[in-house]
């Protein structure tokens, strides 16, 4: 098959496929979560003892650990109820009819391509990026760069895997770090070498197939000294999930002098607990940049965070939530600065509309002894109407003397003077809320990634007319 | 030169959070026409023109405003703004991570698909105006990059308004006290833009405190706000006499008749 029937055929083909018998391909973990269930998941993917292990001692530690209990509510969540492995290709056996039109109508106005619609509304299980993304693969393997998932990882790097795995968000972090410890699927398992830069930005859809959509996957990104790689993950477009948990574990580890900077936004439907945990480190030198967009969910609960662990070492947190109505996006940015000389830039821009809450929840922490240690915290939130709200939650905590640390916070409303001035000069109210809304997000518009830009700001427009579900 | 449009308003009424404020003003106005809008401070001219463009803070309780025989009142600032209204702001707003080119071409968007003519925005023709209504108002094209009003001058912020008008090219201009706050040098540059405009398809209210701005922008007629309503109008002379006399004979002559 040459490449052009492959694009042409690619999606129905797949449609066909997935439709024509999807009991016999889907294998599925009974509901709810057991030592056989984790076992089970374990022995699909055919992983080592090692593995195994690991994910049997972090389902203890997921029965151990209190729920989080300070911040968004999260007792609605029944472990009992969710399905924790449905092997990917299967958990595709659904059919185009079934993905809800306002997701479908969102897709024409995104501009998706065919193909990866179906892709990303669980449909196309198997949309082969492999040929479409062929050049690009060839490129970053005669680079040295390993981008595979992290099953494959596994299998094929063992000792890279061991080596860092679970080493920056151990199991024992938290209930949900726990939880995706033992019940990971997919994701993806990135490795710089030495000096290499990456110029383009790796995205997850770059890979083979469907997996790393999984509502527990988990990524590990290791740059070597001296290495930039820019990833980013998903796509703008709204997931569709049947299931209502999304757990996530991303880990990065930013070498001597590497750059990392890893891009998301999420757009899950309105009914997905979002609860992700991101971390970092940066060593000597090292630059780590984490740009965090949150437009969908129900509750989200996601601080990114970097661990500034050498000189020089420099960490960025940039983040944009929108809640609207029946949200919660409870989010924002940690910065630890453990050595000296480090700098840390944390900027949060919410806004919230009918009903919606957004909370900027930070930390900044300067460990004992260090100097010269500079810090900036911006976080605004706009508020858009009175039913809707926002908290601010920053926590500092200082142990050294020689520390430079500015932090702003502002909460504003579209005023009715704002509304009348644009109003005033023939835009309509709605399109006068949405310049205020598109200004106040513009200067983190500004620094993502062109495409990236241009979508979120689509996506913006979408949620202010209420029609993303 | 299109036709000639009248812009009228009928006994206006209006409160501010429970305030009566206005209370029965009359006047009219047809294109072409300049008039100045003068009185102390406090005796409505800023309700005036906030009540004119549609400002939701104001209460209209009596009267009518009428373009060609429409009554505006119940429509949107927006609808006014298309039928050819425009207000310059005593405090124009700051609107943060928004271009002024970026703005103009959204206002100027809306109003050519509201005016269903057939005539389309186009980019280019936009762009040489922009360029070309920056440097009459001696301003540096870096400004049009600048989010709107944020961080300006006072000045900066009185010749984006007229810099608006300019590009928006209304048909009744209402000026609310765009003159104050402003050195000479920057009065004649906010003159020099309304007199570009001002001709047989525009009507202009200047409104202000002072006679300074009507040294460069002549009025064709005066009339003088107290106490919420309009107690006399007339030509330009009357400038000259409220530059000698003050308002003090206005408020003498005309506050009995208001306690009366």
């Amino acid at each position: 098959m040459n490449n052009q029937e492959f694009n042409i055929g690619i999606a129905t083909d797949t449609y066909k496929f997935g439709f024509s018998d999807p009991e016999k391909s889907v294998f599925k973990t009974q509901k709810g979560l057991s030592e056989t269930v984790v076992r089970q998941i374990s022995e699909r993917k055919n992983e080592p003892q090692w593995m195994t292990d690991f994910r049997l001692r972090s389902l203890k530690m997921f029965y151990k650990k209190n729920m989080p209990n300070w911040g968004a509510d999260l007792s609605k969540i029944n472990f009992d109820n969710i399905y924790y492995y449905v092997k990917p290709v299967d958990a595709q056996g659904r059919s185009w009819d079934d993905v809800p039109s306002d997701i479908k109508n969102t897709f024409d106005r995104l501009g998706i391509p065919e193909a990866e619609r179906k892709f990303l509304a669980g449909v196309g299980a198997q949309y082969d990026s492999e040929v479409v993304y062929h050049n690009i693969k060839e490129e970053l393997a005669a680079k040295g760069v390993i981008f595979v998932d992290p099953e494959t990882a596994v299998r094929d790097y063992p000792d890279l895997v061991k080596e860092y795995f679970g080493t920056i968000i151990p199991p024992a972090d938290n209930k949900f770090a726990a939880l995706n410890s033992a019940v990971w699927s997919g994701g993806s398992f990135v490795y710089v070498p030495k000096g290499v830069k990456v110029d383009i930005p790796l995205q997850a859809y770059f890979r083979i197939n469907a997996q790393n959509m999984g509502q527990f996957e988990r990524t590990l990104i290791i740059a070597d000294e001296g290495s930039f790689v820019h990833y980013v993950e998903g796509c703008t477009a709204p997931i569709y999930t049947t299931d209502s948990l999304h757990s996530a574990v991303v880990e990065i580890i930013a070498k001597k002098d590497a750059r990392v900077r890893y891009s998301t936004i999420q757009n899950w439907s309105g009914d997905v607990y979002n609860l992700v945990t991101k971390r970092a480190v940066a060593y000597e030198g090292a630059t780590v940049e984490w740009v965090d967009g949150n437009i969908g969910s129900k509750i989200t609960m996601k601080y990114p965070s970097v661990y500034l662990m050498g000189r020089g070492a420099h960490g960025e947190v940039l983040s944009i939530a929108f809640a609207g109505k029946g949200q919660h996006q409870d989010t924002g940015g940690k910065v630890v600065h453990v050595a000296s000389d480090t700098s840390s830039v944390i900027t949060s821009k919410s806004i919230s509309k009918d009903g919606g809450r957004a909370g900027y929840r930070g930390l900044m922490k300067v460990h004992a002894g260090l100097h010269n240690i500079k810090s900036h915290v911006v976080c605004d939130a706009l508020i858009l109407d009175e039913k809707s709200r926002s908290d601010t939650y920053p926590y500092i905590e200082i142990d050294s003397n020689d520390v430079s640390i500015e932090h702003e916070a502002r909460v504003s409303k579209i005023s009715e003077e704002q509304l009348f001035y644009l109003m005033s000069r023939g835009l309509n109210e709605h399109e006068a809320s949405m310049m205020i809304v598109n200004g106040f997000i513009e200067p983190l518009i500004k620094q993502l990634p062109m495409e990236y830009a241009v979508e979120l700001n689509r996506l913006i427009e979408l949620e202010m007319e209420g029609s993303v579900g | 030169m299109a036709e000639q449009m009248e812009f009228k308003i009928e006994n206006l009424h209006a409160n501010v959070e429970g305030k009566p404020i206005l209370k029965g003003v009359n006047l009219t106005m047809r294109t072409g026409e300049t008039h100045a809008l003068m009185g102390p401070n406090g005796s409505g001219k800023s309700t005036l023109a906030n009540v004119i463009m549609g400002h939701p803070k104001y209460e209209v309780t009596e009267g009518r405003i009428l373009v060609n025989d429409i009554n505006i009142l119940d429509l949107e600032a927006d609808e006014r703004s298309h039928l050819g209204l425009f207000l310059a702001f005593q405090y124009p707003v700051e609107i943060s991570g928004v271009t002024v080119t970026k703005f103009l071409k959204r206002a100027l968007e809306s109003k050519y698909a509201a005016a269903s003519n057939g005539k389309r925005f186009q980019a280019k023709e936009f762009i040489n105006e922009l360029r070309e209504n920056v440097e009459f108002l001696d301003l540096d094209m870096k400004f049009v990059n600048r989010y709107l009003n944020e961080g300006f001058s006072g000045g900066e912020k009185k010749r984006m308004e007229v810099l608006q008008m300019l590009m928006l090219k209304p048909k009744f201009a209402i000026l609310d006290e765009t003159d104050s706050g402003l050195d000479i040098d920057a009065i004649k540059v906010v003159s020099k833009g309304v007199n570009k405009l001002k001709g047989p398809d525009m009507g202009t209210v200047v409104i202000t405190h002072y006679q300074r701005i009507l040294n460069y922008v002549k009025p064709d007629y005066v009339h003088i706000l107290y106490l919420g309503q309009v107690v006399t109008s007339g030509g330009p002379e009357m400038v000259t006499l409220l530059e000698e006399q003050g308002y003090d004979w206005v408020k003498e002559k005309y506050g009995e008749l208001q306690a009366a």
